[in-house]
C-alpha cells in the first residue's frame, strides 16, 4: 500500500522593500518615466543602480538619466510564461543595455515571436499603465525606438516598495508519518519505536537522537499527562483559533515524546501540570488523514500523575 | 591555532522599522562603523562572513547574493552563516576560524536583520499540511520550557520582571538600543498584558530592524592596532535535535557542552568567579537565570537567586546584559553577533554608558531554533598564554 502522503502548501506575503537614498530615486524615476543608472567611480553607468562601488566600496551618490531605449545584448525565448512574470504570452528574455548605460539589465521583450528576436535588436521600455514607483512600472520593452515622453512628476519621494511574494509547494510526508496518518484517519494512535534507544515516537520519524528510522509499531493511548503548557493570549498573523487558549505538551501514555495540542473544555486558568487528559475525536464522518481528527485534549478527571513521572518530559 | 582578536565592532542604531536604509544600507551602517573602530580599511579585509535568520523574515532567498558588492565582497571570499537565532554567534566564529587557521589575516563579520519587511510571528508560524494548527510563534515554543523551569527550580514569579527591569533600564543607557526604559518597574512589567502564560508583554523581545559587525585580526594585526582590542581565548558551538525523547528543554545539553567546551578551552575553572560580564541571549526574561544554570555560572535549579539577588546587575558580580540584551534590541540573525560584540566592546573598555569598571573577561553567548543551536566565545584584555 501506498503510505506516503502529499499535499499542497501554500504560503504567500506582502513583502515591503525599504529603498534607501539610491533605489528610491530610481523608483521614484520610474514613476515619472525616467530611468536613473548609478555613475561609480571609474565612470561607467549601472542600470539598475547599484548602491555601493564594487570596486571602491563607497556609497554610490550620482545618479544620471538614461535612455528608455536599448539594445538587446543576448536573449532567450519563452513559451510558457509562469504565474508573475511580466508577460501571459510567449516572449523573449533579453539582456538589454540601454542607451548611455554600460551595463545590461534583464527584462521581457514582447517581441510577439521567437524569430523577430535578434542580438542587436532596438527595443524601448513599454511603461505601465499606472506607474506608482515599483519595478513594474517597467511593464516589459518592445520591439523599436518610440518611447512614450517622461511623465509630469508625479508627488514625493518614493521610499518603500511591496513585493507580494507567494510559494506553492507540495508537501509529502515519510512513509512512517504516512501511516501513522492513515492510522489517524481510522480513529487510532500508532507509534513506532526506535531500534536504539527503545524510545516510542508519535508521531513516528527517524529517531532524533540515533539517527534510523524508528520500526516496531506500537498501539499509543488517547490518555495522556500535561507535561507543560502555555496559555496563548496574543492574536497574531495566520492564527486558527480566538485568544485565550490553552497550547500544552502532552505525554500520551505509551510514548516517550510528548505532542503539542490544544486544552479545551475548562477555564484556561484551571490547566495544571500533571493533569491527566483525553483526546476529545471530531465526528467520524469528518476524519482525514490529518492530526485535526483530534479536535482537542479534555481533563478527564483522574488524580493529576505525580511530577516524578513526566519530569524527565519536561 | 593561532591568537586571534577583535579589532573593532559597529552597530546600527536599531528600530522596529528602519524604512530610511535598504537592506544593504542596515548592514553597511554596521561595517563602516566597525571598520571605523577597528581603524582599519577595506583593502585590510582579506574575506566576509554574512549572517542571518530565515530568508523568510525579508523574502529574499540567499541575500548574499545581491549584498555581495555592498558588503565589500567583490574580488573577496563570502560566506554565509545560517544557524537561526544564533546565527550572529555563528558567524563570529566561523570568521574567527578562519583567522586562527591561518587563512586570513582580517576577516569582517556582518550579521542582520530586517525585520519590517515582513511579520516574524507569521514567518515563525507557517504550518505544513497534516500538522495541527496550534503554533503560536516563539513566544508560545519557549513558554512551556519557562513553565517547567520554573516548576524544576521553585523560582518565586518576580523572577522574570526582575530580568525585565535590569535589561530595559540597561538599554537607557545604550545609545543602540531599540528599547530605552528608565522608568521601568517590576511593578509595570507585572501590569504589562499577559501574552503567553508565563510570559509577560514586557518580558518579551521587541521585533527590530538591525545589523552588527565585527573585524577579527590575527596576531599581527592586533599587535598594529593602536587602540585596545579583545582577545579572543575560546569559541564553541554545539547543536542538538530540537525534539528528541529525553530532550531538556530547560537545560539543554548541547548548551551544556558547549559551556563546558568553552570554559575548559579558555583555560576558565570557576566562571562566576573568573568572568567578570556576561551578555547572554535573553529573548524572554525568564532565559537569563536558565542560562545561567545551563552556563555552568550557577548550579541547576538556583540561577535565579543570582538574578534575585541582584548579582547580574551592573555593579554586581556577574553583570549580565549590560547592552539591555536581546530583551531591548532584537534584529534576530544580529542578536547573536550583538552578544559577542558587547563582550569585545566591554573588554575594550568601549562600552560607554553600559561600560563594566574593570571588565577584563566577558562571556558572548547565543542560542537559536528550538533551542538547538548553541555558539558562545570567551574574549579578553589580554592575549591567551597559549594560543
Amino acid at each position: 500500500m501506498e503510505t506516503v502522503l502529499a499535499a499542497p502548501l501554500e504560503i504567500g506575503f506582502d513583502y515591503t522593500r525599504s529603498l534607501g537614498p539610491v533605489l528610491g530615486r530610481f523608483m521614484t524615476g520610474l514613476r515619472d518615466r525616467r530611468v536613473l543608472g548609478s555613475r561609480t567611480a571609474d565612470g561607467r553607468i549601472h542600470v539598475p543602480p547599484l548602491e555601493y562601488d564594487p570596486v571602491t566600496h563607497a556609497p554610490v551618490t550620482e545618479l544620471v538619466d538614461v535612455q528608455p531605449t536599448g539594445t538587446v545584448v543576448s536573449w532567450t525565448w519563452t513559451d510558457r510564461p509562469l504565474d508573475g512574470q511580466p508577460l501571459d504570452r510567449p516572449f523573449g528574455w533579453a539582456l538589454i543595455r540601454l542607451d548611455g548605460a554600460d551595463t545590461a539589465l534583464l527584462h521581457a521583450v514582447d517581441a510577439g515571436s521567437r524569430d523577430r528576436m535578434h542580438t542587436g535588436m532596438r527595443v524601448h521600455i513599454r511603461w505601465s499603465s499606472s506607474p506608482h514607483g515599483h519595478i513594474r512600472d517597467i511593464e516589459c520593452f518592445a520591439p523599436g525606438e518610440t518611447a512614450a515622453a517622461p511623465a509630469e512628476s508625479g508627488g514625493d519621494p518614493v521610499t518603500i516598495m511591496t513585493t507580494p511574494i507567494r510559494l506553492a509547494y507540495t508537501h509529502t510526508t515519510s512513509p512512517e508519518e504516512g501511516r501513522y496518518l492513515r492510522e489517524l484517519a481510522e480513529g487510532r494512535l500508532l507509534g513506532q519505536r526506535c531500534p536504539v534507544c527503545r524510545k516510542v515516537y508519535v508521531p513516528p520519524r527517524v529517531c532524533p537522537a540515533d539517527g534510523v528510522p524508528t520500526e516496531e509499531e506500537v498501539a499509543v493511548s488517547e490518555h495522556g499527562t500535561v507535561t507543560t503548557f502555555c496559555v496563548v493570549n496574543v492574536p497574531f498573523a495566520g492564527q486558527r483559533l480566538e485568544p485565550p487558549y490553552v497550547v500544552a505538551q502532552i505525554l500520551l501514555d505509551g510514548a516517550d515524546m510528548p505532542i503539542p495540542h490544544l486544552i479545551l473544555g475548562l477555564p484556561a486558568d484551571e490547566v495544571r501540570m500533571g493533569m491527566r487528559v483525553a483526546a476529545v475525536w471530531r465526528d467520524r464522518a469528518e476524519w482525514t488523514t490529518s492530526p485535526t481528527n483530534i479536535a482537542h485534549f479534555l481533563p478527564t478527571g483522574e488524580p493529576d500523575a505525580p511530577y516524578e513521572s513526566y519530569e524527565d518530559h519536561l | 591555532m593561532r591568537r586571534a582578536a577583535v579589532l573593532g565592532t559597529g552597530q546600527t542604531h536599531h528600530r522596529t522599522r528602519r524604512t530610511d536604509v535598504s537592506m544593504a544600507g542596515l548592514c553597511r551602517e554596521a561595517i563602516d562603523r566597525a571598520l571605523e573602530d577597528a581603524g582599519v580599511d577595506w583593502p585590510d579585509i582579506d574575506a566576509v562572513v554574512l549572517g542571518k535568520a530565515p530568508d523568510l523574515f525579508e523574502g529574499v532567498m540567499m541575500p548574499e547574493l545581491f549584498l555581495a558588492d555592498a558588503l565589500g565582497a567583490s574580488g573577496r571570499p563570502l560566506l554565509r552563516v545560517h544557524t537561526a537565532g544564533s546565527v550572529g554567534g555563528a558567524t563570529a566564529i566561523v570568521a574567527t576560524s578562519l583567522v586562527r587557521a591561518g587563512v586570513h589575516r582580517r576577516v569582517l563579520a556582518v550579521a542582520f536583520e530586517k525585520q519590517s519587511e515582513s511579520n516574524a510571528m507569521w514567518a515563525l508560524s507557517v504550518q505544513p499540511p497534516f500538522t495541527a494548527p496550534i503554533g503560536a510563534g516563539a513566544g508560545g515554543y519557549f513558554a512551556p520550557h519557562i513553565r517547567s523551569y520554573i516548576r524544576r527550580s521553585h523560582a518565586p514569579g518576580h523572577i522574570g520582571a526582575l530580568v525585565a527591569v535590569k535589561d530595559r533600564r540597561n538599554g537607557a543607557l545604550n545609545p543602540y538600543a531599540h528599547l530605552r526604559q528608565p522608568d521601568i518597574t517590576v511593578e509595570s512589567v507585572q501590569a504589562s498584558p499577559m501574552l503567553w502564560d508565563p510570559v509577560r508583554y514586557d518580558e518579551t523581545c521587541p521585533s527590530s530592524d538591525g545589523a552588527c559587525a565585527v573585524v577579527i585580526g590575527d596576531q599581527e594585526a592586533a599587535e598594529a592596532s593602536e587602540r585596545p582590542v579583545a582577545w579572543i581565548r575560546a569559541t564553541a558551538m554545539r547543536t542538538e535535535p530540537t525534539f528528541f525523547a529525553g530532550k531538556d528543554h530547560v537545560n539543554p545539553r548541547a548548551g551544556a557542552e558547549a559551556s563546558h567546551a568553552l570554559w575548559h578551552a579558555a583555560g576558565i575553572t570557576d566562571p562566576f568567579e573568573q568572568v567578570d560580564v556576561a551578555e547572554i541571549y535573553v529573548p524572554f526574561s525568564w532565559f537569563e537565570p536558565m542560562w545561567l544554570e545551563n552556563l555552568g555560572f550557577a548550579e541547576a535549579g538556583h540561577g535565579w537567586k543570582l538574578t534575585e539577588s541582584g548579582e547580574t546587575r551592573i555593579g554586581g558580580r556577574l553583570p549580565v546584559n549590560p547592552s539591555g540584551g536581546v530583551l531591548c534590541s532584537n534584529p534576530i540573525g544580529a542578536s547573536g553577533m550583538l552578544r559577542f560584540a558587547e563582550a569585545a566592546m566591554q573588554v575594550m573598555g568601549r562600552a560607554g554608558d553600559h561600560q563594566v569598571a574593570g571588565a577584563r573577561t566577558a562571556l558572548g553567548h547565543a542560542y537559536g531554533g528550538g533551542s538547538q543551536f548553541f555558539s558562545m566565545w570567551v574574549v579578553s584584555d589580554t592575549a591567551p598564554a597559549s594560543a
